[in-house]
């Protein structure tokens, strides 16, 4: 009886063992960085915005506080996004006829609210409050990254529930005292350890990992 | 000539494993047969009516992904009903497979020979129906993989390891993975035979790949015998795990009629109980049909009757302990439960029970029972009936009356409750034809152990 397989089927059957373990092992590690990747978090990625407003020079140039314009920081759920006639308290003046500030004196004139595109967009099913995470002493640029080093804003972290909960586990790290909060050029000093156990003890810092902390 | 008048050197009742006047050639031919030969018409009806029931499941399941578990008759208090109910029936009868082919092989039951390769695949299909339940229960069974799995997710979170749910992925995962292998293995030899009978060249083929270049050489022997007793030591702990971990879903929750320490070997008993049920429901039918009464002898069914009797008498143990334990206790709540088996709103099921279980099998004490097709088959469908009754007993009676009287409920299943559990059953079904109409439903080259020049050469040693 002539054979039905070919030699070669030997080795395409161990080859195969091989293959197809590497491509099970490939498989998961592409996986796992996909799910982690910026096409997934956007994170890193720069939207397209009505007035591409520079965060560096508002920020570290003039040197302008963040609570100036993210005025509910500290009392509220959401930071804020300023209404127009904060940007014209000083583009009346400055700037006034640069024609890329055009839309912002549209919307000053018409009354229409600029319509910025969202960067930080966690998921309706995650009650965020930014007001008690600065009351705490985590400071604007842990999470937004070096805001004041962004032309262009795009999102720093990849605000998954894993990144959010590295804190939540350990948020004794995350500290320096609250008039700090939003100081961008903040330097630490020597002992921070010891003065981030100091605050965690003093704010009454929790670690909070029960789903309803954030999750309601 | 019926096979207990042959001349024989068996004690004087004793049946035998395998009719005589089989060789080596008429075990294969006659095995191979069902496969290479034509069905009959009845079974491509059969399969049709099955593999209907298999599309019934599959359009309540589409239903339910489309609409929530709000289809099924699931509620406040009673969150586990049929779909848990479903699960553990089927899990149950998965155990029969792995305690005749792990078992029985380490206590060198030679009767187990014939029956071993389908209730392996009976365990096999069943564990498929089982793994349905839970995963469509979560209602949204695309994201179980986080819920069910600890793999590192974008979350950061694991599943609870303190919990038996979590265990019993595992318990479960362990046992379709390590009974699917063991079938298989035990396949090889076959697989080879059966690509050197095949006339056509995709047949030979086919089988030719999945039996990996198998040559009956001594050293393919040696190998094969070295990896079927391993996998047998592994899979032997399966048989008593898998339902303990079942058993302690129900045993580490609080609710009266669930919280007992006797529950993980009474859930083992039921589940060889209710395996060996359904193995006798398949055989039976099946030995007529194809006409393998030399190989499945009335020997085998009077040791599963046997088995089904032993097994049967220790559930109903377990029935009488409960309703012991509850009055020793003195506990009010566990003294409810019973009260509530015994005369509330779902007494009828209790007593459909303890009916099917343990008043249907006592006919087994009799060898003339025992050794009757037809009584052996209805017994056999009490019991399968009865262990489904005992679940709904344990499962949504427990939680239909906690202790609060004012989170009391009654569970009214669905009609899509009944199709998503008729639907598994057709499936089943569908995938036992399957298995049939494509390989040798008995271990061809097991059975050719049991000729007498086999047995003539072991002696001469």
């Amino acid at each position: 009886m002539a054979q039905i397989f070919p030699r070669s089927a030997n080795a395409l059957a161990r080859g195969s063992l091989v293959v197809g373990l590497f491509l099970v092992v490939a498989a998961g590690a592409a996986l796992y960085g996909f799910a982690r990747s910026g096409y997934v978090t956007r994170q890193g990625l720069v939207l397209e915005q009505p007035v591409p407003f520079s965060h560096d020079h508002h920020v570290a140039q003039i040197g302008i506080d963040c609570r100036y314009c993210h005025t509910a920081v500290e009392t509220s759920s959401a930071a804020g996004i300023p209404p127009t006639s904060t940007c014209m308290n000083c583009h009346n003046q400055i700037w006034a006829n640069a024609p890329m500030l055009e839309p912002v004196r549209a919307s000053f004139r018409d009354g229409q609210p600029l319509r910025w595109n969202r960067v930080h967009d966690l998921p309706d099913f995650v009650y965020f409050n930014h007001s008690i995470h600065v009351a705490k002493g985590v400071a604007c640029v842990t999470c937004h990254g070096p805001v004041d080093k962004m032309p262009l804003m795009y999102q720093a972290a990849s605000l998954q529930m894993e990144w959010c909960l590295a804190c939540h586990r350990d948020p004794v790290a995350n500290l320096r005292p609250r008039e700090e909060v939003t100081n961008v050029a903040w330097q630490p000093p020597a002992d921070l350890a010891a003065l981030q156990r100091e605050l965690a003890r003093e704010y009454n810092v929790q670690s909070k990992l029960s789903c309803s902390s954030c999750h309601r | 000539m019926s096979v207990a008048d042959l001349p024989n050197a068996r004690p004087p009742g004793d049946l035998p494993v395998l009719a005589p006047g089989h060789g080596p050639a008429s075990i294969t031919d006659k095995i191979s047969s069902v496969v290479f030969g034509r069905m009959p018409i009845w079974f491509y009806v059969a399969m049709a009516i099955a593999f209907g029931g298999a599309m019934v499941l599959l359009a309540s399941l589409t239903k339910l992904v489309f609409t929530g578990i709000g289809i099924w008759g699931n509620n406040q208090p009673v969150g586990w009903g049929f779909d848990i109910i479903n699960f553990v029936w089927w899990i149950g009868i998965g155990h029969a497979g792995t305690l005749i082919s792990a078992i029985l092989l380490l206590l060198r039951q030679e009767w187990r020979t014939s029956i071993n390769r389908f209730a392996e695949a009976m365990t096999l299909f069943a564990v498929a129906c089982a793994l349905i339940y839970p995963l469509f229960h979560t209602g949204r069974p695309w994201l179980a993989a986080y819920w069910l799995l600890p793999y590192p997710n974008t979350m950061g979170m694991w599943p609870n390891f303190r919990s038996p749910l979590i265990w019993d992925v595992f318990a479960v995962s362990t046992y379709a993975s390590v009974s699917a292998l063991f079938w298989y293995i035990g396949l090889i030899p076959d697989l080879a035979v059966m690509r050197d009978k095949a006339k056509k060249l995709w047949q030979r083929k086919t089988y030719g790949l999945f039996s990996m270049g198998w040559r009956n050489s001594a050293r393919h022997w040696h190998n094969y015998e070295s990896a079927y007793l391993l996998l047998a030591g592994l899979s032997t702990p399966l048989v008593l795990s898998v339902h303990s971990v079942v058993s302690f879903d129900f045993a580490s929750g609080q609710i009266p009629g669930w919280h007992a320490t006797i529950f993980p070997p009474y859930f083992v008993a039921g589940a060889v109980f209710a395996g060996f049920a359904m193995v006798l429901t398949l055989a039976i039918p099946l030995r007529r049909a194809f006409g393998l009464e030399d190989f499945i002898t009335t020997k085998h069914l009077d040791n599963m009757g046997r088995v089904m009797l032993v097994t049967g008498l220790i559930v109903g143990y377990g029935y009488v302990m409960e309703l012991f334990t509850a009055w020793y206790s003195g506990n009010l709540y566990e003294m409810y439960m019973v009260k509530n088996r015994l005369f509330g709103p779902y007494s009828w099921i209790y007593y459909l029970l303890i009916v099917c279980n343990i008043l249907a099998i006592q006919p087994l004490w009799l060898q003339r029972f025992r050794r009757s097709v037809v009584s052996l088959w209805v017994i056999s469908m009490f019991v399968n009936f009865g262990m489904w009754f005992e679940r709904f007993v344990i499962i949504p009676m427990s939680l239909h009356r906690d202790f609060l009287p004012s989170s009391w409920d009654m569970y009214n299943p669905t009609r899509w409750d009944f199709a998503t559990f008729f639907g598994s059953i057709g499936l089943f079904l569908a995938l036992m034809f399957l298995f049939v109409r494509v390989l040798p439903a008995i271990a061809m080259f097991e059975m050719k152990t049991l000729t007498p020049d086999a047995k003539i050469k072991e002696g001469a040693h």
